[in-house]
């Protein structure tokens, strides 16, 4: 059994891989990281970093992408 | 020498072909979605922000070509300026455009803008760069607020989100367009053809709708109609229409009548 961390994502709690990347935790979710816009403790995290950045533990992740919508 | 019948619709540095613009959303499916757009001819569609469903990711993009479309971010559902600028940032992050289709509800009912909110959040995301559209109410001195804040297009309703109800306020609209200098494009309210084409016919700049084509019977046969109607109304105010009168006067000749 892999160790995991619980985070909020999109408002949830779960539990996910201890030592992902913001990447891995996208593709654990089949998740098109070139459509989806990540917020991490609130703050925009730049699609070049996705790769770099450590998921931890009690992080508040946001992932967005376009709806239909008009007004 | 009559009006020129292709004349672009510029925006903020950018040059359009079609004075309409469409929404994506409450569309039967995706494929009909698609099919009304191009219909319609629209250039420039609007798409809303929100978080992925992680049972089911359905983004639009699966569905809507980006490189097809110039693609409109808005900030619908966002009742503070902060919530707009936040939902507005996102937009930006995802990569397309720094242009923002600026929406502050005040009222849940109605849905009519939280007009102060609306402006607050305007000058916050034109001094961050942004170029925003911003949806408003039919009211003048809001509609100055957000030129002076340097919203590149200004956009009073014709009636509320939703409600097909036409353009209920004709004078105010003109007036807007007169004090603009800002292409002035009304967003929301419109229902059928004849409605987009009376709105056209005030002399603004374009429309934005949605709900017209997607909650119609037949969304791509309306598209085709709102395409026909925006250029006919377009038109129509270009050529300048006769005087109206509460008399009749003769077409043909009054001489010449057998004895």
């Amino acid at each position: 059994m892999a160790d995991t961390i619980r985070v909020e994502l999109n408002g949830k709690e779960r539990e996910v891989c201890a030592g992902l990347t913001v990447r891995g935790l996208l593709d654990t979710l089949n998740l098109e990281p070139g459509l989806v816009v990540v917020e991490r403790n609130r703050e925009i995290l730049a699609r070049a970093r996705y790769h770099e950045v450590a998921v931890r533990e009690g992080d508040r992740l946001e992932f967005v992408h376009f709806v239909g919508g008009g007004a | 020498m009559g009006p020129e019948p292709n004349e672009l619709l510029a925006i903020g540095g950018e040059e359009f072909h079609s004075r309409l613009i469409v929404g994506t959303g409450k569309y039967a499916n995706p494929e009909v979605m698609v099919e009304a757009i191009r219909e319609s001819g629209a250039e420039m569609v609007t798409v809303a922000v929100r978080r992925v469903d992680l049972d089911r990711s359905e983004g639009i993009l699966q569905v809507l070509d980006p490189t097809e479309f110039f693609l409109l971010a808005n900030t619908a559902g966002c009742f503070t300026a902060d919530d707009a600028v936040r939902y507005a940032r996102l937009a930006r992050a995802a990569g397309f455009n720094e242009w923002i289709k600026l929406e502050v509800i005040g009222d849940v009912e109605t849905l009519m803008p939280d007009t102060q909110a609306t402006i607050e959040a305007a000058r916050v995301l034109v001094g961050e760069g942004f170029k925003v559209m911003a949806y408003t109410n039919d009211d003048l001195v809001t509609a100055l607020r957000l030129e002076d804040a340097g919203c590149v297009s200004v956009m009073p309703l014709a009636s509320p989100i939703g409600s097909g109800l036409g353009l209920v306020n004709p004078y105010f609209i003109r007036e807007i367009k007169r004090r603009l200098v800002v292409p002035v494009i009304v967003d929301a309210g419109v229902g059928t053809a004849s409605d987009a084409c009376l709105t056209m016919e005030q002399g603004v700049d374009g429309i934005l709708m949605n709900t017209a084509l997607a909650g119609a019977d037949y969304p791509v046969a309306m598209a085709r109609a709102m395409r026909f109607a925006v250029h006919a109304g377009r038109l129509a105010f270009m050529a300048g229409r006769m005087p109206a009168r509460e008399i009749a006067i003769p077409t043909s000749p009054t001489r010449g009548m057998l004895g």
